[in-house]
């Protein structure tokens, strides 16, 4: 295996050692098709360090109990770690009141959808503008197409430039008059990193808000919520070493009090009668029901294990890879392959949506996976943005953590495999 | 374990490289039918000319997809003209019949599993000919909505065209 320490820039301190980090995913020891596995679908979900495994393990093995009800010690720990987690969770993007601002949800679409249904269905009517970007993932489009149904407002959209990135020429234009402006931090399908704070100021300047889709930053760049000025920001537990079925609404707590509860049922009411409810206080008035408890106390180890690694450095190796990786596919396939968004790797994720001349991302998938390969053909669920790439489909590789430079060279040697056996 | 081979037959390749009846054909007297794969994106455009006497005079396939899907709409045009709408509708069942997936399958934990859909034999007596290539799709799940794209959209025109 190689040592991206010694032969590239991953982390600047030196400390940043991929085969270290690989040793703690237990999935990467398996093989696949009889090979060891080359896992390249991180953007899609995340593998899991044993520390996340252990640590909803021994949940279950402890302390396992509903939260906020049951008075007996396993109970009141299960609500103390859950509580536990929400902080942390506040504490890694720099949320001001970790608290009561943020709020679990099951996926990130929850999130989105939340934002939508209860700040938007409360503030947007006919004659008022939500805008969006041709970047969006579908989960923060189909949400505003809903309740613009019933709602009558007007959806806008910031096109793109040739390389993917936003195109802000008419940006003025488009926010003026706005209440809100919904984009993606980071585009699931070119790895664009989108302008965040500089649009959050003009934003705001126009008098719109900022609901920030962050799945694929968070668990990529060091995020600051109060840095980036942005009001809402949504992203998953499974993208960042998390388990599914938890995602995170972060919100600025005066906005979120003044909302109106999303689902209804048990955990977010203070008082029901026979003649209606009053809502609890934040954030339990935005979480009915029973709440993923392990999944948060997995989410608290998933961050332990990033800040131990330290976002910075995070960055810096995903960003030596993707280099790495962009120059060792275009020289080894020249203009037979595409890779979809900024060709500057500090401008984007590791991220890459691939078309390779004459075969399709399906079939290149299916070629990639028979050498234990794992990437993804699709449209992301971001199909606007593929029409406007003029492409049906991509194949796209994600890096993270525990990818190297070895895992570029898999796939590259599975590429130019699928490359012969289509070309004719 | 499936590999390649069981997927990629040479027939379906050809298929693929030389796509049979692409094209468009005048609407009327051809009717036109969309299909999408909702996974990959794919799109099929079926162009179906059935005569007065309820045979399909001409097909024509337009779209872009991977080589399961093309494969599929093209030996699909060759099979099916000439016929009956009733025979092109037979064929179909038996085609899709083939394409199922048995429960067997879905019971292996999805790790590795042995199912090769070996038993899930045409239901009619219908001759699938060239598309018994397509048969190793069955092992690769994921795969069954390409190989039946076409097929779905032939059976929308199908009822178009005969729904007077």
């Amino acid at each position: 295996m190689t040592d991206v320490t010694t032969t590239s820039d991953a982390a600047g301190d030196g400390t940043f050692d991929v085969a270290k980090v690989r040793a703690d995913f237990p999935i990467l020891e398996r093989e696949s098709h009889g090979r060891p596995i080359v896992f390249l679908d991180s953007a899609a979900s995340s593998q899991k360090p044993r520390a996340v495994i252990e640590a909803m393990d021994r949940y279950y093995e402890t302390i396992n109990a509903n939260v906020h009800r049951g008075v007996y010690e396993i109970a009141e720990a299960a609500t103390n770690a859950m509580e536990a987690a929400r902080v942390r969770v506040g504490r890694f993007i720099g949320a001001p009141k970790p608290a009561t601002e943020v709020i679990f949800t099951k996926n990130a679409t929850e999130s989105l959808n939340l934002v939508a249904r209860s700040w938007g269905a409360a503030n947007l009517g006919p004659g008022d503008a939500v805008v969006l970007t041709q970047l969006e993932h579908h989960a923060n489009i189909v949400p505003w197409f809903q309740l613009q149904a019933e709602k009558g407002f007007e959806i806008r959209w910031i096109p793109l430039t040739p390389d993917a990135r936003l195109d802000l020429t008419d940006i003025d234009r488009l926010l003026d008059g706005a209440k809100l402006l919904a984009l993606t931090a980071m585009s699931n399908v070119t790895g664009t990193l989108t302008p965040v704070r500089e649009l959050t100021e003009r934003a705001h300047a126009a008098g719109a808000l900022v609901s920030l889709d962050a799945c694929q930053y968070v668990p990529h760049l060091a995020t600051d919520v109060a840095a980036l000025g942005v009001d809402f920001a949504s992203f998953s537990a499974h993208k960042m070493l998390g388990p599914t079925g938890l995602g995170v609404l972060w919100g600025r707590e005066e906005l979120l009090d003044a909302m109106p509860p999303f689902l209804g049922g048990g955990g977010m009411i203070l008082n029901v009668t026979l003649d209606g409810f009053t809502p609890a206080d934040l954030p339990a008035k935005f979480e009915a029901g029973t709440p993923p408890i392990a999944e948060t106390i997995g989410l608290h180890a998933a961050i332990d294990y990033l800040d131990a690694l330290g976002m910075a450095a995070v960055r810096e190796h995903e960003v030596s890879v993707t280099a790495y990786a962009m120059r060792t596919l275009t020289e080894r396939f020249g203009e037979q392959l595409t890779i979809h968004g900024p060709s500057e790797p500090a401008a984007r994720g590791g991220v890459l949506s691939m078309a390779l001349e004459g075969v399709h991302p399906h079939d290149l998938s299916q070629v990639l996976d028979q050498h234990a390969v794992c990437v993804r053909p699709g449209h992301h669920c971001a199909k606007p943005l593929m029409a406007v790439l003029g492409v049906g489909a991509t194949a796209r590789a994600s890096f993270y953590v525990y990818n190297d430079t070895d895992d570029v060279d898999a796939l590259a040697d599975a590429l130019g495999e699928a490359a012969s056996f289509f070309t004719f | 374990m499936p590999g390649l081979e069981d997927l990629y037959r040479e027939i379906i390749l050809d298929h693929y490289r030389n796509p049979r009846n692409r094209g468009e054909l005048e609407t009327p007297p051809a009717v036109r039918t969309e299909g999408f794969n909702p996974l990959c994106g794919d799109e099929i455009v079926v162009y179906l000319d059935v005569d007065d006497d309820g045979t399909v005079r001409d097909i024509r396939i337009g779209g872009t997809g991977c080589s399961i899907s093309q494969s599929s709409a093209s030996m699909m045009s060759a099979a099916v003209k000439g016929k009956t709408i009733d025979e092109v509708r037979a064929l179909t069942r038996s085609f899709k019949s083939m394409m199922s997936v048995h429960e067997s399958t879905l019971d292996a934990e999805g790790e590795g599993s042995e199912s090769d859909g070996a038993d899930a034999e045409p239901a009619a007596d219908v001759p699938l000919g060239d598309l018994e290539a397509l048969r190793g799709v069955v092992k690769f799940p994921v795969r069954i909505k390409c190989a039946t794209l076409a097929w779905n959209t032939l059976l929308q025109a199908a009822d178009e065209a005969t729904a007077d």
